[in-house]
């Protein structure tokens, strides 16, 4: 199912489809090793819609929500 | 020659750096610790060498100001030799930046740093392989201990000896097809004056890099055909053509790793995992943050007031003695007095708060606390139009403005640092705290202190408001990579507080003694009066006695002078018989608030420009008349 990764349920994994954004985003992303084709572990999220917590290529990383919402993914089951 | 650490943040190039320089680079587990680069010069095999270590990039595609200067040394082509220090636990991402060293086609060196985390993930490395495809040294190591070192810097000197150069992977065939085409152009009709191999540059222009863009720019013809290329790179392949390099590199990248790495077993139950689950939990972890910093101010109020007192009384009786022996009014008396005085302020209420705040800031930061904090907080900070990454500069700036201004430079928006670094100027630093601690937690009560831990909190929180409403930044949004915690050796946490504290007292003790010197000798030449004449009007509208006026010019030298030179100006460290109460928390919050010292101005002007330097200084310095004004109403008409 397609959805985006602020979506993701916790303990699920996702791959990444696209990201949607300009340039400034999809590299600030890609410098974390978060590229179309990765696979993505949702850990946590934060109070208050606050970041999320992933796991991509074996390091943590917090994501604002907003950004998060701009990745889409498709949810491994 | 010269040798510079390169490679991702956090993967421990200051590490190494320091087991060669002795302690010269402040190291944390933070990604951002170094913001600047530190060189040292060495001896390895008898020759030479400046070792230079750069601020962690992820990536050459431009960045925030920190990883920029790290790519700027990187292209100046004056560095000999590349150590590319890699995070084996982290080996996927990580070789994306070493594919774009390799391009840079210089002598380099792999390290494989960490390698202990790497086994604890059950991540086995084809050590020998990936030398192989990649045509240089790669040599495993675990720099917290110093293992692997030795073997890192005799390959340094040999590729070095060799001049050997990495092989540059390719990507696929149209690619590299429009790659050479523009190569080729740079060859035939632009000879390249950049000190950058040609390919490189072919790509980093393809690549859409600002950097490179803004410097071809006067060139119309070659902006054109760049563009054309750029184009047909996206025609091709359906997306932008940085997305098309980007993901070229990616899949070159993953498809090495696959050849070069095997998970021989899942990750080991990790505690930390279980640490994590409740540190930033969205409950309990504001819990344990509240906790964490409740405990730490008892810790340091409570070993800094039992090393205060005795020490302040063994100093009176010094001082009284003094008076006894030189009589009255004599300058011998002044000036031993003043003399006196700026060491006993170093001592005895300088020493006790600072050492104890400065191991415990050191422990935080090697533990890797501050990353989960900039999690939990990130929500309060949008609050204030800023992102939780603003968070680090922040806490960093409850040990010194200095670096805290310096290390705005891991936010990647320029008004969001100009923000940042105006803030954390308003954040007490260590000196200010100690004169929270000295004044008002010792001779009013540990509560008092906290409230204006507390009220500075929310006015910090108001004044990023206003300031992110005057400047405001479209594009937030947190993007920060949380390190796995790390066990610092002992060692490393204690130089690295020795560091700080040696700073204190090899710069700022003696301008303490030396001002409080003068002070003396202002006073005995009665030309103090002149200070406090004209800072007079500032002083009766906050109700403090007009003899503290001179400490307030005094201290924009050393925040610390305000302190010390108060019981110098006072004529008695029994401050509790001259200013009353509400006198002390008046000017307390007063010293706070008000213009940052001369250091941090320096660094304001270098980081934000002169308008920003100023405008941090009436900011401030309003902001403090305010409270100030706002604390003695309060105080005095309230209550």
């Amino acid at each position: 199912m397609t959805t985006t990764l602020d979506q993701v349920y916790e303990n699920k994994k996702a791959t990444v489809i696209d990201i949607q954004g300009g340039q400034g985003i999809r590299q600030r992303l890609g410098r974390m090793g978060i590229h179309p084709g990765d696979t993505i572990t949702m850990l946590r999220y934060g109070a208050l819609r606050g970041p999320i917590l992933i796991e991509v290529h074996g390091s943590q990383v917090a994501l604002g929500r907003g950004i998060a919402s701009k990745i889409l993914v498709e949810e491994i089951e | 020659m010269r040798i510079a650490l390169a490679g991702q943040p956090n993967c421990g190039k200051s590490t190494i750096f320091n087991t060669i320089s002795g302690y010269k680079a402040i190291t944390s587990n933070f990604p951002g610790t170094t913001v600047k680069y530190t060189k040292t010069n060495t001896l390895i095999n008898g020759t030479t060498c400046i070792c230079i270590d750069l601020p962690g990039t992820y990536s050459l595609t431009s960045g925030d100001p920190a990883e920029l200067e790290a790519r700027k040394h990187l292209l100046s082509g004056e560095v000999d030799v590349i150590i590319n220090v890699v995070d084996a636990s982290l080996l996927c991402r990580s070789l994306e930046l070493t594919l774009q060293l390799l391009e840079l086609e210089a002598p380099m060196v792999l390290c494989l740093n960490m390698m202990d985390e790497a086994q604890r993930k059950g991540i086995q490395i084809d050590i020998q392989k990936l030398s192989k495809i990649l045509g240089i040294p790669v040599i495993p190591s675990i720099a917290r201990t110093g293992k692997g070192l030795k073997e890192l810097f005799n390959e340094v000197m040999s590729v070095w000896g060799e001049k050997r150069i990495g092989k540059t992977l390719k990507f696929n065939k149209d690619v590299e097809e429009i790659i050479s085409q523009l190569d080729s152009l740079f060859n035939s009709e632009w000879p390249v004056e950049e000190k950058v191999p040609s390919r490189f540059l072919a790509v980093k222009l393809l690549e859409n890099d600002q950097f490179f863009i803004h410097e071809i720019n006067p060139l119309e013809n070659i902006v054109t055909r760049v563009k054309l290329l750029q184009e047909k790179l996206e025609q091709i392949h359906g997306v932008p053509s940085d997305e098309v390099i980007s993901s070229e590199r990616h899949a070159l990248t993953m498809n090495l790793f696959e050849k070069v790495s095997t998970v021989i077993h899942p990750p080991k139950r990790d505690v930390r995992n279980a640490i994590d689950h409740w540190v930033m939990h969205p409950f309990f972890g504001y819990l344990i943050l509240a906790g964490i910093f409740y405990g730490f101010f008892n810790f340091i109020f409570g070993m800094g007031g039992y090393i205060e007192e005795p020490l302040m009384e063994l100093f009176d009786q010094w001082i009284g003695g003094l008076e006894e022996s030189f009589g009255k009014g004599s300058l011998t008396l002044f000036l031993s007095k003043g003399v006196l005085q700026g060491m006993a302020g170093g001592i005895a209420i300088v020493l006790p708060y600072l050492v104890p705040f400065l191991i415990g800031l050191s422990i935080l930061e090697d533990i890797g606390y501050l990353p989960r904090v900039a999690f939990l907080m990130d929500v309060f900070m949008h609050r204030i139009g800023l992102h939780g990454k603003s968070i680090i500069p922040f806490i960093l700036g409850y040990g010194c403005s200095v670096p805290a201004v310096m290390a705005t430079r891991i936010l990647e928006f320029p008004r969001h640092r100009f923000t940042v670094s105006i803030l954390t100027t308003m954040i007490p630093c260590a000196a200010r705290i100690t004169i929270i601690f000295g004044l008002v937690a010792f001779l009013i009560s540990p509560n008092a202190a906290l409230a204006i831990f507390a009220l500075n909190i929310l006015v910090v929180a108001i004044s990023g408001k206003i300031l992110t409403t005057l400047y405001p930044e479209a594009n937030l949004g947190l993007i920060l990579e949380i390190p796995a915690y790390q066990l610092p050796p002992i060692r490393n946490t204690l130089k690295k507080s020795w560091y700080r504290i040696k700073e204190f007292i090899v710069i700022a003790w003696p301008i303490l003694i030396a001002g409080s010197a003068l002070l003396a000798l202002m006073e005995y030449g009665g030309i103090e009066k002149y200070g406090n004449a004209v800072l007079s009007p500032l002083t009766r509208v906050l109700g403090l006695p007009v003899s503290v006026g001179t400490t307030l010019i005094f201290g924009l030298l050393r925040k610390e002078l305000s302190l010390i030179m108060l019981t110098q100006a006072l004529g008695t460290t029994q401050v509790l018989t001259v200013m009353s109460k509400s006198q002390i928390m008046v000017f307390t919050v007063f010293v706070t608030f008000y213009i940052p010292c001369l250091a941090t101005i320096a660094a304001l002007w270098k980081e934000i420009g002169k308008k920003g330097a100023l405008l941090a200084i009436l900011f401030t310095l309003s902001v403090a008349i305010i409270l100030a004004l706002a604390t003695r109403v309060f105080l005095e008409v309230i209550i």
